[in-house]
């Protein structure tokens, strides 16, 4: 264990807004191939603690390291330049474009037609997604459909593959099983399962207690605004983690 | 391999397979399908009533073209701000506005330059101008979040004030030959204001459908936070859709000035709704997030069909505000129909 540095750490982050205190002194660490859940009651802090590390807000205290350097994100677009991708619960996909072009929404590739006329290269873009979406163990027959002829799922998967493909390394996943049907959920799972075979880091924030302890290694539970307790998943049980998290 | 796994290695299809495929198709190319049917109708109509031909005169065609014109310069500008999710009503006095200042900047710039000279002084001027109202446009929607119906409807008012203002309440000749040949002369048999039109539409159809300005356009109409979460600078793109809006508008009135060799402020006045119905009419939905440059030509010219073909046929001219009305309800009932049926865009 202590061979391995960890992927991610957040050593002590600490985060007001004005006189409350949402985030006091909380640790976490984040090993490559390591699902960590992040469980907790509304308002425990798991939204804050995931937007400090994916640089939507700056920590107040305390400090992040990742691969043992210390990181400070100033934006999002930071955090994602460093392979810390989140992906929220609304997916943020545009539904009226191709996987294609969702997963270079913002970074489309160019080629030159005719010799000198750029062009957005559409077929590089077709390619991307198929082998993308093949690395997820999704095989996609219809590159030109937009997204949203898919089922949520689906969807889902689009949006981890938009991260697969910008080589992230620590993917934030805020209720990625909430909207969707029981078949569907389980797609995600075993989704979970191909992305940390690949050796990357998943902070996976659920209510669904059944999914966390379908996908996690550890579970960390926070309550108001502080670690209430870290377990391995092989040592514990529901009960034990509803009492941290109602302060049982 | 667990159950979960092999349900995973099944090729994906989309959630609603087959017809959608043939939907999106028709809904691009409905327009274009409605225009045959229309042309079809005023040349049997033409050939039983009259025993003339509609279609195949040439006059005929050049008339619908030089009509179409102003219309559609109008629409290949809202076609970009409709696809965004917004709308502009300010275009059709913004080119009332660039009709009126080219017009002066032509007279007064022949007092100390050769004809053809003065003439590129008053095209730019009569661009340049509408920049302004474009700007504020999108400052007022991008930056301070006013609604582009109100924003715009406001600018409205401001451009016609001004445009009628410059002009003294009436309207501004101009004297000069280049200005009035390119308004009305002809290159190798086609009117040039119709070239002028064709060669901007080639270069918006490539604006929208093959660069990122485009793609982006596309994203944010449908949906602003998936564009924003995709690093795109969403307050600046909407910034320079605004401008690009009012510069088409810019480019449509100092061709109506070089066609009429006369500003008005009044110019575009009955074009903005022409406009918006060729855009919508071309399969772009107010909602956001769809519509091309094909849809929208195909629009105009389904409009100055309808316009010229009753005149055309004889029909009394009010028939034209209610046929151009009744197939504006009727692509809106086909976009709710498709929407419905096919699902997933929203």
């Amino acid at each position: 264990m202590a061979a391995t540095q960890p992927l991610l750490e957040v050593r002590e982050v600490s985060k007001r807004f004005g006189g409350v205190s949402a985030l006091n002194g909380v640790s976490l660490t984040l090993d490559p191939g390591e699902v960590v859940a992040l469980a907790g009651d509304n308002g425990a802090g798991k939204s804050t603690l995931i937007k400090t590390i994916s640089g939507v807000y700056q920590a107040d205290a305390g400090e992040i390291r990742l691969n043992g350097e210390p990181v400070h994100f100033a934006t999002p677009e930071a955090a994602r330049g460093h392979g810390i991708e989140t992906i929220y619960q609304d997916l943020s996909l545009a539904d009226n474009l191709s996987i294609g072009a969702n997963i270079f929404l913002g970074r489309e590739p160019k080629r030159k037609a005719f010799g000198f006329l750029p062009v957005l290269d559409r077929a590089a873009m077709a390619k991307a997604a198929q082998e993308t979406m093949a690395r997820l163990d999704f095989h996609v027959t219809r590159l030109e459909a937009p997204v949203g002829n898919f089922s949520g799922g689906q969807r889902q998967a689009v949006a981890i593959g938009r991260a697969v493909y910008w080589n992230a390394q620590v993917l934030i996943m805020d209720e990625p099983t909430a909207a969707l049907g029981v078949p569907e959920q389980r797609k995600v799972v075993s989704l979970i399962h191909t992305l940390k075979a690949q050796g990357r880091g998943i902070i996976f924030i659920s209510h669904n207690l059944q999914d966390i302890f379908a996908v996690s290694d550890r579970i960390v539970v926070l309550r108001r605004g502080s670690l209430a307790g870290e377990r391995r998943i092989a040592h514990t049980n529901h009960d034990e983690i509803v009492k941290l998290m109602v302060g049982g | 391999m667990s159950s979960a796994q092999s349900s995973l290695s099944q090729p994906v299809q989309p959630a609603n397979p087959g017809p959608n495929v043939w939907l999106v198709r028709i809904a691009q190319l409905r327009a274009w399908l409605f225009l045959c049917l229309l042309l079809i109708f005023f040349e049997t109509w033409a050939r039983y009533q009259y025993g003339a031909t509609f279609l195949f005169s040439t006059f005929n065609i050049q008339s619908v073209t030089v009509y179409a014109v102003a219309p559609l310069l109008l629409a290949l500008g809202s076609t970009f701000v409709i696809i965004s999710g917004g709308i502009d009503l300010s275009i059709g006095f913004i080119m009332g506005l660039s009709a009126v200042v080219s017009a002066h900047a032509i007279n007064m710039a022949s007092g100390y330059l050769p004809p053809f000279p003065a003439m590129l002084a008053g095209i730019v001027a009569g661009v340049a101008i509408a920049v302004i109202p474009g700007y504020v446009n999108g400052l007022l929607i991008s930056k301070l979040r006013v609604p582009p119906f109100i924003g715009t409807l406001g600018m409205f008012g401001v451009a016609r004030g001004v445009a009628f203002l410059l002009a003294g309440g009436t309207t501004v000749p101009v004297a000069n030959d280049w200005f009035a040949a390119l308004g009305n002369g002809r290159f190798f048999g086609f009117p040039n204001v119709v070239i002028v039109t064709i060669l901007f539409l080639i270069l918006m159809h490539y604006l929208l459908s093959q660069t990122r300005f485009g793609q982006h356009t596309y994203a944010i109409g449908a949906s602003e936070q998936a564009a924003l979460r995709a690093g795109i600078n969403v307050s600046w793109h909407m910034q320079k859709l605004y401008v690009l809006s009012a510069v088409c508008a810019g480019i449509g009135g100092v061709l109506y000035a070089a066609r009429y060799t006369a500003g008005a402020a009044q110019a575009g006045e009955p074009l903005l709704l022409d406009s918006i119905a060729a855009v919508v009419i071309g399969g772009a939905s107010l909602f956001g997030g769809s519509g091309s440059i094909s849809g929208t030509v195909a629009g105009a010219l389904v409009i100055a069909v309808i316009q010229y073909g009753l005149v055309f046929i004889n029909v009394e001219p009010f028939w034209q505000f209610v046929s151009v009305g009744v197939v504006i309800i009727i692509s809106v009932l086909v976009d709710q129909a498709q929407r419905s049926i096919g699902g997933g865009r929203r």
